[in-house]
């Protein structure tokens, strides 16, 4: 097992590597040039030539690609013009909070995922099965930003339960408490849509599972439906449902960015927001590629744990 | 060459799927769905025509009139200007980036995975890397950046959506390929000297469509979502021209002043992906041939059963003197919407104590429904038992509760299946799934349970047993995985076994040896078998009695050497001349002319005469019974005692 | 001097060898390993042997649709080149394959007629008048009703998608057909009337067939000569009357021991 996880980390290289070509090679291919993008309508000649040499754009690409992947790898992202701080540390600042919301919404789209696609499996065709199915529909056919809002509004403004936005309240001691009170409708908003994805999945790779021949065979062994069901039918499931929420992961952080907008919480979404219309390009180029190096990590993991169960893949 | 020229007189069946769009349309859903698309979408484009307030004239005067408000339904925004124009206008914007964003996701898609899967190799390595690149960033971020470098603005949010989105279909085209790629129509198609682009576009594309229209038709609510959402963000669409999503965007700040701003165009964001989504699914099970046939049903417990069945018949034997297993009138069908196939059609036959029964028929003939239906197995839906009673050692099955079928399933009768492969669970040790047998018929502690499964992969001659017993399925061969499946059967020393097609996926040389080994286990335990084949050959090496099965029905049954000495039904007779026989090769194979009949069309009379060379009038009419010819011995047949069979059918 | 259609000398096909990205070697498959044998002019060679012996990879290499990574094929006196595309399709014309799943070798998307007039087409460049003539008569010759020519596979049986994959075989007059396992997939009434067909044909058109199969029985019935095969290499090759009353190889002797034969039992209680 431990031959396995080293191997897919040493894999993990690549793709990192790869993720780190296309994020440079997006932002440096942006038609016209970062200076006059910074110094906006006042840029004389001189100054976006001092600009360049100084982003060292006066230099051919693979070498700029080359200082800045050595930059990146000492943990030197360059400088927020439009915040005039390290953009590194700016990011790491808003990726907790961003971290935080989505695990939290993670974590409620898996419990309530898993249970509604089973529920729905297992009885098919009863009110359970409707029920989960017409939530399903309702889940990934609402734009999370609409039902922020409404969320909002009813719930914040009419009847005063949670606030409106932020991580903290302004004047609070900051506390767990504080925080969940916070957290608690921007995780559920951005929690529906995946939830209503993995039900919906996990709902139909129970019933292909229950399909199976081997099913049929515990139930000519003469076992009780729980045992076939919780025993050897979910646990094939889950196989197949892991990696599925691994994916979820990056539905779930690009709903963040939305999220974050609505309830104005201090992540890594809104923070490249607000950069891609102040135009600050460093910004926005750490923030994605911190972001797609988490999500890696995070679909690393969801094989590894795959291996783990699964007897057939190759450990 | 007679006899094949009339072979094929029985006519194609006939075409009696109903169309796609009889389908869709029947389903409620889905038909809501486009109802509620085509109506959106119509409203939209007219939006030209319709008597509508030009969408950015501008009324400071009158803002944030609220709904139903005069000269403006549904109110004006904080500019003043006419909400339902801008909604209509703005829709029509919405869906046609959507609609835009789609096509171009899935034209460059398609085409990276059609071609990735086809030529396959360092092509395959090459793009698909590519595509898993891109498939590493969450999506939406890369969206981000697209736009960041383009530029705020609803054409660049229409490329960076579809950009992102170019991976999703670029997969799902790859794996429907990569399916078809391997099958042998393909290899036929460069038989025949094709092109590699011309297999592409003309044997492929056209089987890889519907996953084409499926991912397209489920990927547009998405996209529609998607570019509201970056519009919402102030990314898309810029002022003064709107879409959904920016309406949306500029209306949250009144929120708690004037909500029907906001809410309005959310609610119709809301309801177009709805339509879409309700039409992608609705197309998806439509095309989709799994979930055409009703694949996904999930079959119960125990197989339905109809109140009319397992009624006692007068006179039951007491248990006592009642043979092991009795099936008397056992009618069991599948009913697929209103076709009603009757794969089991009135079967009765006795197993005695020890006896090994033979059943033998063609594909269809229900052999493996009749093993399936004794304990409650046949899949439900679609399959229910209609009729009949089933009695072991003179107790009724066939409505017997769950509970009680289940203590009897495993311990006093066993099963075991075609494919061992298939059958074992691939996540469970083959250890951990006999000694679960064991357990949960006898009540033994977890360590003895092991020690007697540990014995029982010895007794079938599973090779280096204990450690065999930490191996998962796919670790053993296919002869060893079947012992394992002997194993499990005898695990509660049952009265009866029923083997269902056992050695079929086998080699001949496996086979031999797990026929040999079923038999000797099963005589030294004295248990009873059914055993179910296609293969005489087999047969008249296990089994004592032979059934033989066409269209559902026991056409004859016998002591096995009598039966082969002697056939006594048509169908037996000309079954066993289709056979050739090892050794002698100059025996000419005799074919039967025809199919076999459906099961959800069968003629009246006996199901074979369309296809017998003794057939009469009478054969066409009424029912045909077993007609019983003395030392166990039957034939469904009215010419059954005939002594002249043989030459009337030269 | 009998005349021979087609020839292998030495031919071999592996599979794997070479790295992995990380570490270790792929293990190397010698699906087939020095195979050597000749088919006559209208008669029929059988190759037999249990599953992974190789014969459908053989089967694979003596159309084309797989290169041998060694050896030589030699059809009609002269040794094969595939590599170019003018040669290939000549080779397509002189040899060709029926397949053994009946559905699955006919694309479902495609009606009969566009199945049978694919190889006429591409391979004879015919007009469209001789290839509707000549579809009709591919259809007589398999006992299928011309009518039937514009109906979609799925709307066949399985013995009769077989009759069509058979047609599609004949359509270019090859000098060989090779039968990968053509009738294990079909239940034995269907499967008699695809044998008698086969044979039927034989005698009509002068054909030479490779009939590759598991199944003895069916091997004996219709073949003159027969190959062994056991891991990639023929372990024995002789007449079906050597082969089968006087077998050599103790490979054979168990693969005919083992064969189940209908109204007789081995094991005696």
């Amino acid at each position: 097992m431990m031959g396995y996880i080293v191997r897919r980390l040493l894999l993990t290289v690549p793709v990192l590597l790869g993720i780190s070509v296309i994020v440079f090679l997006v932002i440096s291919l942006i038609p016209g040039d970062p200076a006059t993008a910074i110094l906006g309508a006042y840029a004389t000649p001189e100054n976006v030539a001092r600009i360049n040499a100084e982003l060292g754009l006066d230099k051919p690409l693979p070498v700029q690609f080359l200082t800045w992947l050595g930059g990146v790898l000492e943990g030197d992202l360059g400088r927020s013009y439009s915040l005039n701080r390290p953009v590194a540390a700016e990011v790491i600042d808003r990726l907790v909070p961003t971290l935080i919301l989505a695990g939290a919404a993670l974590t409620l789209c898996t419990l309530f995922g898993v249970l509604g696609g089973v529920v729905a499996a297992v009885k098919q065709y009863g009110w359970q099965d409707k029920l989960v199915t017409l939530l399903v529909l309702i889940g990934i056919s609402t734009p999370s930003f609409f039902l922020g809002i409404v969320l909002i509004l009813w719930f914040s403004v009419r009847l005063e339960w949670f606030p409106t936005g932020g991580m903290y309240a302004l004047f609070g001691d900051g506390g767990l408490l504080d925080l969940l009170h916070h957290l608690a409708l921007p995780a559920l908003t951005l929690a529906v849509v995946a939830t209503g994805v993995v039900a919906r999945l996990t709902r139909a790779n129970m019933l292909e599972v229950l399909r199976q021949d081997y099913v049929r065979t515990a139930r000519a062994k003469g076992l009780r439906e729980g045992r076939v069901i919780y025993k050897h039918a979910l646990k094939n499931a889950l196989v197949n449902i892991i990696p599925i929420i691994g994916i979820q992961t990056g539905f779930v952080l690009s709903g963040a960015v939305y999220i974050e907008s609505v309830f104005q919480w201090p992540g890594i979404g809104r923070m490249l927001v607000t950069a891609i219309s102040t135009r600050d390009i460093l910004l926005v180029q750490g923030g994605v590629l911190v972001v797609a190096a988490c999500y890696v990590l995070i679909n690393l993991l969801a094989d590894v744990l795959q291996a783990a169960l699964d007897p057939r893949v190759k450990v | 060459m007679t006899s094949l020229a009339l072979d094929e007189t029985g006519d194609a069946p006939p075409r009696s799927r109903p169309s796609a769009w009889n389908r869709l349309s029947r389903n409620a859903l889905a038909t809501f769905g486009l109802v509620l698309v085509v109506a959106i979408a119509a409203i939209a484009a007219a939006a030209p025509l319709l008597p509508l307030a030009d969408p950015n004239a501008t009324d400071v005067a009158n803002r944030l009139q609220p709904v139903f408000s005069d000269g403006h339904w549904l109110g004006t925004d904080q500019l003043g200007r006419d909400i339902l124009s801008r909604l209509i206008w703005g829709t029509r914007v919405s869906l046609a980036v959507g609609i835009a964003a789609t096509l171009v996701a899935t034209a460059i898609g398609a085409l990276i995975g059609l071609v990735a899967a086809y030529y396959g190799r360092w092509t395959d390595t090459l793009l698909m890397r590519g595509i898993d690149m891109l498939m590493a960033f969450p999506y939406l971020l890369l969206a981000l950046a697209i736009v960041a470098v383009l530029g705020p603005g609803l054409l660049n949010a229409m490329v960076a959506i579809a950009l992102v989105n170019i991976p999703f279909f670029a997969r799902a085209v790859r794996g429907a390929t990569v399916s078809l790629v391997t099958r042998e129509y393909v290899d036929a198609a460069r038989l025949c000297g094709m092109s590699n682009p011309r297999i592409i576009a003309r044997e492929i594309f056209p089987n890889v469509l519907p996953v084409i229209v499926i991912t397209m038709s489920t990927t547009l609510g998405w996209m529609i979502l998607e570019t509201a959402g970056l519009s919402f963000l102030g990314l898309g669409a810029q002022p003064p021209q709107a879409d959904l999503g920016s309406m949306l965007g500029d209306g949250r700040k009144l929120i708690v002043t004037a909500p029907h701003v906001a809410t309005i165009p959310g609610l119709v964001i809301l309801l177009l992906v709805i339509g879409t989504n309700l039409l992608g699914d609705g197309l998806r099970d439509v095309l989709d041939p799994r979930l055409k046939s009703g694949a996904l049903a999930r079959p119960m417990a125990v197989t339905a059963v109809d109140a009319s069945a397992g009624r006692p018949a007068a006179g039951a034997p007491n248990a006592a003197e009642a043979p092991l297993l009795s099936v008397q009138g056992l009618e069991t069908h599948f009913v697929m919407g209103r076709a009603v196939f009757r794969a089991v059609n009135g079967v009765s036959f006795d197993v005695a104590a020890g006896e090994a029964v033979g059943i033998v028929g063609e594909s269809g003939s229900g052999k493996s429904v009749t093993a399936l239906s004794l304990l409650g197995l046949v899949p439900t839906p679609p399959g229910r038992i209609v009729g009949g009673d089933i009695r072991f050692r003179g107790e009724s099955l066939i409505g017997a509760p769950l509970s009680r079928l289940q203590d009897i399933r495993g311990n006093r009768i066993a099963y075991i299946f075609q494919d061992p492969l298939t059958t074992l669970n691939p996540l469970l040790t083959v250890g951990e799934q006999v000694t679960e047998a064991v357990r949960r018929h006898q009540n033994l502690d977890s360590g003895r349970a092991r020690q007697w499964t540990l014995e029982l992969f010895e007794r079938v001659q599973i090779p280096r047993a204990k450690e065999r017993l930490a191996s998962y399925p796919h670790e053993l061969s296919g002869g060893q995985r079947q012992r394992v499946g002997i194993a499990m059967a005898l695990a509660n020393d049952p009265d009866l076994i029923i083997a269902d097609e056992p050695t079929t996926a086998l080699d001949v040389t496996t086979q031999a040896q797990v026929l040999k080994l079923l038999d000797e286990l099963r005589r030294e335990r004295g248990a009873a078998l059914i055993f179910i084949t296609h293969d005489f050959g087999v047969v008249s090496e296990l089994c004592d009695r032979i059934l033989v099965m066409y269209a559902g029905r026991v056409v004859e049954e016998g002591p096995v050497e009598a039966v082969f000495a002697d056939p006594r039904h048509p169908y037996t007779r000309r079954l066993m001349a289709c056979v050739p026989i090892l050794g002698e090769p100059e025996r000419s194979i005799d074919a039967i002319p025809g199919l076999p009949p459906a099961v959800n069309r069968l003629p009246p009379g006996c199901a074979f005469a369309p296809r017998c060379p003794l057939v009469l009038d009478a054969c066409r009419h009424g029912e045909i019974p077993l007609d019983r010819l003395g030392d166990g011995r039957a034939a469904r047949c009215i010419r059954a005692q005939e002594s002249d069979q043989e030459s009337s059918d030269a | 001097m009998p005349d021979v259609v087609v020839e292998t000398r030495d031919l071999c096909r592996s599979f794997g060898g070479g790295r992995r990205l990380l570490g270790g070697l792929k293990p190397l498959v010698r699906a087939v390993d020095g195979v050597s044998l000749r088919v006559e002019r209208g008669r029929t060679l059988g190759i037999v042997g249990e599953s992974g012996c190789g014969k459908s990879t053989l089967a694979r290499m003596l159309v084309g649709l797989l290169e041998p990574s060694a050896g030589t094929i030699i059809l009609d006196g002269k040794p094969v080149d595939e590599r170019k595309r003018e040669n290939r399709l000549d080779f397509h014309r002189k040899v060709q394959l029926v397949f053994q799943d009946p559905l699955s070798s006919l694309n479902p998307r495609k009606t009969v007629r566009q199945i049978l007039e694919a190889p006429l087409q591409v391979l004879l460049g015919m007009s469209r008048a001789e290839r509707a003539a000549r579809v009709t008569e591919l259809m007589r010759l398999v006992s299928l009703r011309p009518e039937f020519v514009d109906r979609y596979p799925h709307e066949f049986s399985g013995g009769q998608c077989q009759r069509i994959g058979i047609a599609r075989a004949l359509a270019a007059e090859p000098a060989l057909i090779v039968l990968d396992e053509p009738v294990s997939a079909l239940d034995v009434s269907i499967q008699a009337q695809v044998l008698r067909l086969l044979k039927d044909l034989q005698q009509r058109l002068g054909l030479t067939y490779v009939f590759i199969s598991h199944d003895l029985a069916v091997v004996e019935n219709i073949c003159d000569r027969i190959a062994v095969m056991y891991f990639g290499k023929v372990v024995e090759e002789g007449s079906k009357a050597d082969i089968f009353r006087r077998p050599a190889h103790d490979y054979t002797k168990l693969l005919l021991a083992s064969v189940p034969v209908p109204g007789r039992r081995h094991s005696q209680r």
